[in-house]
């Protein structure tokens, strides 16, 4: 029972607003410490676990493109692009974009968008663009947010029919420590229909977020 | 073979270089930390497999030292005017595009190509080693092209850098919390009493437990991956899949998804909610949650139904 009391840090810690990496830490302690591990192991699991996730941390070597660009006019590029383009729709541009990172993310091809790569130079700006000529005002949040939450479940609902990601090699190796053998294809099969339901639902959304905007007011 | 050593090198020099710049930045108040921070951060890329479990564990100590204490913040330097870059997007068109998507599209051909060379590239690790691959291209055209200072794109990346700030690190966090948890058998406690919550012989309470409490565990946790092996243990075997009979493929491939519903609903998950918001300049640090959360909710809905149709045929 002891051991939730780290659980029990993270959502207090959470709520009373100290820094995030800070709670983590102490959670780990704190759980460690109730399970009766040694401190020093403690320390020696979490690191040896932190090393082994870097990869985790790698996405940001495109800052520096992505940077330089952007000072060359990049974000201003998309917005004209789409700007200029009749029938451009927020909605409409984002089901696209939808449907493009689902794609590649069932192939195994979850690493060529995301918030750096694609969201802030391309698509948050080329979404803006088009709401704004269907008469939302610049500034807000809530379009390049939805340009981000698109990029996230379009990742997140199209990865798991590929049969080598990381959540479905865990999911066979845990299956194995039960005895139960798992081809993953067969695991990434069932991904398929919620992957349909995300599309559905997500994309919408996103049509009726044009209609909405479509509306006089 | 080019695998992770050459991914982990050239994130060590970025890293690297933009902890240098920090540091440089006379005008800016908290450099010291910044610079420390991602200095860390290079010294992790570059050395962490050199400096053992424990020296990591005190690595990380730092990085939450510096965070903890607020010792991180924005650089001063100013960004290119707006005028600049309207300007420059005249002149240099849509051309502007082809570095920006070079770095996709290295990925998707490199994944396809080094498949077929598994002597050559790590096959784990083959999109990354593209990407970083598309990255450097990238980065040598625009030097050629746009004939910028040496410096400059690192300045304009350190920029975007600071704006993601601790949050970069809080998914090798959580990933490395998940490992303290699994060791001290926080996964055996949390079934046992989820277990206990279901009423007897409730096929129907028993999916919507696990369903949900994969949601709600990985937002606590910030990932599905360190759910899914709690909440299997405790409900997925013992109920669903011994006691009922469930399909143990649909039992694991749908309750990993309904996990994700979990992920599109927690500030804790930093890299896919905290961070773009950071990088979007977003006024409101949850948008990007608050625009998910309806879609996660339908989703996380559909997730059960399916499991209870699909699962127990």
């Amino acid at each position: 029972m002891l051991v939730l009391a780290g659980i029990a840090v993270i959502a207090a810690g959470f709520l009373l607003r100290f820094n995030p990496l800070l709670v983590v830490a102490v959670s780990a302690a704190v759980t460690g410490l109730a399970a009766g591990l040694d401190p020093v192991a403690i320390l020696a699991a979490f690191g040896k676990a932190f090393n082994s996730s870097r990869y985790i941390t790698l996405v940001y070597i495109v800052l520096p493109v992505i940077g330089l660009l952007e000072r060359h006019g990049l974000q201003e590029r998309a917005r004209a692009l789409v700007a200029g383009l009749k029938g451009a729709r927020v909605g409409r541009l984002l089901i696209g974009y939808l449907l493009f990172r689902q794609l590649t993310a069932a192939l195994g091809l979850n690493s060529i968008a995301g918030p750096a790569q694609t969201v802030r130079p391309l698509v948050a700006p080329m979404a803006e663009a088009a709401a704004e000529r269907q008469g939302v005002p610049p500034g807000g949040d809530a379009i390049p947010a939805m340009a981000a939450a698109t990029d996230n479940i379009g990742l997140f609902f199209g990865e798991d029919i590929f049969i080598a990601i990381g959540s479905i090699l865990l999911m066979k190796g845990i299956l194995e420590g039960y005895g139960i053998a798992i081809q993953p294809l067969h695991l990434s099969l069932w991904a398929i229909p919620t992957a349909v339901a995300a599309l559905l639902i997500h994309g919408g959304r996103l049509w009726w977020l044009d209609r909405r905007l479509a509306r006089p007011r | 073979m080019i695998g992770s050593g050459f991914l982990y090198a050239v994130a060590g020099v970025v890293f690297a270089i933009f902890a240098l710049l920090s540091a440089m930045d006379v005008e800016h108040s908290r450099r010291w930390g910044n610079a420390a921070f991602y200095g860390l951060i290079a010294l992790s890329f570059l050395g962490g497999d050199r400096i053992g479990d424990v020296g990591n564990g005190v690595l990380v100590l730092g990085l939450v030292a510096i965070a903890g204490f607020g010792w991180m913040g924005r650089s001063t330097r100013p960004p290119t005017a707006a005028v600049e870059r309207e300007a420059n997007a005249a002149k240099y068109g849509n051309r502007l595009f082809v570095p920006a998507l070079l770095i996709p599209a290295t990925a998707l051909i490199g994944t396809l190509l080094f498949r077929q060379f598994p002597d050559l590239v790590d096959p784990k690790q083959v999109t990354l080693v593209a990407l970083t691959m598309g990255v450097i291209a990238a980065l040598a055209i625009c030097y050629i092209w746009l004939r910028p200072r040496p410096a400059t794109p690192f300045v304009e990346g350190v920029r975007l850098m600071d704006s993601v700030g601790w949050a970069a690190v809080l998914p090798q966090m959580l990933a490395s919390l998940g490992a303290v948890f699994a060791l001290s058998g926080v996964g055996e406690v949390v079934g046992r009493i989820a277990g206990h919550a279901i009423p007897d012989g409730s096929l129907v309470g028993a999916v919507l437990v696990y369903a949900i409490g994969m949601a709600a565990f990985t937002m606590v946790m910030g990932n599905a991956f360190a759910a899914f092996p709690v909440m299997l243990a405790g409900i997925g075997m013992p109920l669903l899949i011994r006691r009922f009979g469930g399909d143990p493929a649909v039992v694991a491939a749908i309750g990993m998804l309904a996990g994700f519903c979990g992920t599109l609903m927690t500030p804790m998950a930093a890299n896919f909610n905290l961070v773009p918001a950071a990088l979007l300049d977003l006024k409101d640090q949850s948008a990007v949650i608050k625009a998910q959360v309806p879609t996660a909710l339908a989703l996380l809905a559909v997730n059960t139904i399916l499991l209870y149709w699909l699962g127990f045929r």
